[in-house]
């Protein structure tokens, strides 16, 4: 059998060595400065290992300056998609701290690793066949009752959700509490792998919200009245001229469209 | 009077007509019983094991939330918490006495919360039943306008409101608590040994026939010694006596169905309260035709 | 004659344990019987508390094979009737736990019927999820 190093490279390379190449190209890329420019440096660490990153960069950055590349683990860059969840310890500091990578910057002496996902299992249900009962929520989720009101999730919480209100408004069957408390939750899984009681909560306050928003909640007067007016084909004409234009047209069209003031 | 009042989740849901005869009760009293803020959970089981401290926090932070309602004066200057499930009762209350006797686990259970302000130790923990017992059966029975005339009521008070005894809310072997109410109520009590045999408990979703092999045991011994229905206190309890009537009847067909009541129930109807109050569309058993025959309900007696 | 009993270290360590976990001295209990005459679980156990107590006395681990510590309810009859003031449920709750603290689940919820999920009240799930599971 031949060996595999031998015969994919003439120089055998170390891994660290790998890294540092990566790193290199896409250290301009990433902060967008020459590293000449920079000010200041701090030192993190990258499961163990110690980088030298700018300390303006936030830890997804910092991480692409180190030269990690993120396939997966990695979404929207703005703190809504919840897909870069990390956690890192601060030095001389034990409390374990979470946060989104792309919303939390580097500090020096941290040691930081990314959780991108979260094992959790995800069942199908079909929301018609169900009552509007606290039971179903103990159905798919039986270890609800398990929670211990540790308050461990809502700590892990980058969102600053009272995660902990929302589990136990479930386990009252408070259906308008757990929407209305989990309502910005970005499932990032954070609350779940720091809970000692194994829940998910994401899980439970989506299908909590599902449940509230299909027997309890007020129907919007505004959605209904615009789903009858695109019924009534009022938008047919422009939505016509929109699917005509060109990717420019579009791109412009967009960037002079009326908005609401931030 | 105001006092804080721990309702805890199955008063919430499935034993809401044990909540709303309760609160209801209370206001014919003049009793105003303002729901702690943001409650959690208690945990329903005081953890047994030395060393852990961790089921400790759920209880223990339920008594923390009574002095911020005596901060944000909700409450006046009252550091009581009324339960009214047995289990709340028996969890929160031990959990009290275990960090009053052991200053180590309170600091370290505190340490742990801190994000809450500490506990100080200075909550009482106390059950809807002890709070009727200060006020007086003499009061109980001025207020009763509907009467159980020849009623016979059976009380039972299952584990958790008698054990262990220092936080039994009566003797654990010979209580009179209930049975005091009942008379009160102008019904007649009908005594019987099985009323502080436990029924089996959180066993129910273990092996399901266990527990209606006692509850079987507990509502015969009641119903062989007169008792037309039964009084208790604990949702539990009640979802083993009366839910669990269904497997009872499936195995001994001879059984006749008993209906169980919270005593809270019992007074709202002793009380000519509005039938709204009862609840019994949450009761298995159905009390209304023994309350019908016995000219209890329906006699547009509300008020 | 006095007859002494000398049990081995390993005997001797779990007596220990569970004495350590339960928090009470279990070598008090002088095998009056009185719990296995109060507890209402008894007829469905394959040892009885007094039986369960005299192993655990002797650091019997064989007692963790016996289903009487799982059927237990936390009724605290036994508890209130010791004339030597020992709590056997905490004893029990100490041999449960030396399993449950294993990750070994004594129950499986999501095995229970639907129409059980459907009847069973929250304090139920939740009394029963802290008893049999870890």
């Amino acid at each position: 059998m031949p060996n595999k190093e031998e015969t994919s490279s003439d120089k055998k390379l170390d891994s660290k060595e790998i890294m540092d190449r990566i790193a290199e190209a896409s250290r301009q890329v990433v902060s967008g400065v020459e590293d000449e420019e920079v000010e200041n440096w701090v030192t993190i660490y990258i499961m163990g290992r110690a980088y030298e990153v700018p300390a303006d960069l936030t830890i997804l950055t910092a991480m692409e300056y180190a030269g990690y590349k993120f396939v997966r683990g990695v979404g929207c860059r703005q703190g809504f998609c919840g897909a870069c969840s990390t956690v890192y310890r601060k030095k001389g500091e034990y409390k374990l701290q979470t946060g989104m990578a792309c919303q939390t910057r580097v500090e020096d002496e941290m040691y930081l690793v990314q959780i991108p996902f979260v094992p959790a299992e995800k069942p199908s249900y079909d929301l018609t066949e169900h009552e509007y009962d606290v039971n179903v929520l103990f159905e798919y989720y039986p270890e609800l009752a398990r929670c211990v009101s540790c308050n461990t999730c809502t700590k892990a919480c980058p969102q600053d959700l009272e995660v902990m209100d929302y589990v136990q408004a479930a386990i009252k069957g408070d259906f308008k509490g757990l929407a209305e408390e989990s309502f910005d939750c970005i499932q990032c899984g954070l609350c779940a792998i720091r809970c000692p009681s194994e829940i998910v909560q994401y899980n439970i306050a989506q299908l909590g919200r599902r449940l509230y928003g299909r027997y309890d909640s007020p129907e919007p007067e505004h959605l209904k009245k615009r789903l009858e007016e695109i019924e009534e084909g009022k938008f047919d004409k422009e939505m016509k001229e929109i699917t005509k234009l060109s990717r420019e047209e579009l791109e412009r069209m967009y960037a002079e469209r009326k908005r609401e003031e931030d | 009077m105001k006092v804080s009042y721990y309702p805890g989740c199955t008063l919430k849901t499935k034993a809401r007509n044990f909540e709303t005869s309760a609160l209801a009760v209370a206001e014919k009293l003049g009793i105003e019983l303002i729901e702690l803020s943001r409650w959690n959970c208690c945990g329903t089981v005081f953890s047994l094991t030395d060393d852990d401290l961790i089921h400790h926090v759920a209880p223990i932070r339920n008594l923390i939330r009574v002095q911020e309602m005596n901060k944000n004066g909700l409450v006046e200057n009252d550091h009581r918490l009324v339960t009214l499930c047995s289990m709340c009762y028996n969890t929160l209350k031990r959990a009290n006495i275990r960090v009053k006797e052991k200053p180590d686990d309170l600091k370290k259970i505190n340490d742990f919360m801190y994000l809450e302000e500490d506990y100080k130790g200075n909550v009482e923990v106390i059950h809807f039943l002890e709070l009727i017992k200060d006020i007086g059966f003499e009061k109980i029975k001025e207020n009763v306008t509907n009467p159980f005339k020849g009623l016979k009521i059976a009380p039972y008070y299952g584990c958790m409101l008698l054990r262990p005894k220092e936080v039994g809310i009566d003797d654990p072997e010979e209580p009179v608590i209930q049975e005091e109410l009942i008379f009160a109520l102008g019904a007649e009590v009908i005594d019987n040994p099985y009323k502080k045999v436990c029924c089996g408990s959180y066993q129910t979703i273990r092996d399901k026939q266990v527990v209606s092999n006692l509850a079987y045991d507990i509502l015969t011994h009641a119903q062989n010694a007169g008792a037309e229905a039964i009084s208790l206190s604990c949702p539990l309890c009640a979802f083993n006596l009366d839910s669990r009537q269904k497997e009872i009847k499936e195995k001994h067909s001879d059984f006749t169905r008993i209906p169980v009541f919270y005593f809270t129930q019992l007074m709202a109807i002793g009380f000519g309260l509005n039938e709204d109050y009862y609840g019994f569309d949450l009761n298995y058993v159905n009390p209304e035709p023994l309350l019908k025959e016995k000219n209890l309900i329906g006699r547009n007696n509300a008020k | 004659m006095i007859k002494k009993l000398k049990l081995s270290d390993k005997n001797v360590d779990f007596l220990k344990k569970i004495e350590e976990l339960s928090g009470e001295v279990i070598t008090r209990c002088d095998q009056c019987g009185i719990c296995s005459a109060s507890c209402p679980m008894v007829s469905e156990m394959d040892i009885t508390p007094s039986q369960l107590m005299r192993m655990v006395q002797l650091g019997e681990s064989e007692v963790m094979e016996s289903k009487a510590m799982w059927l237990c309810a936390s009724c605290f009859t036994c508890t209130v009737r010791c004339p030597r003031g020992l709590d056997l449920s905490k004893v029990a709750e100490a041999l449960r736990q030396v399993e449950l603290r294993q990750a070994i689940d004594h129950i499986d919820v999501k095995k229970l019927s639907k129409d059980e999920m459907k009847r069973l009240p929250q304090i139920a799930l939740i009394s029963g999820m802290r008893k049999f599971t870890g």
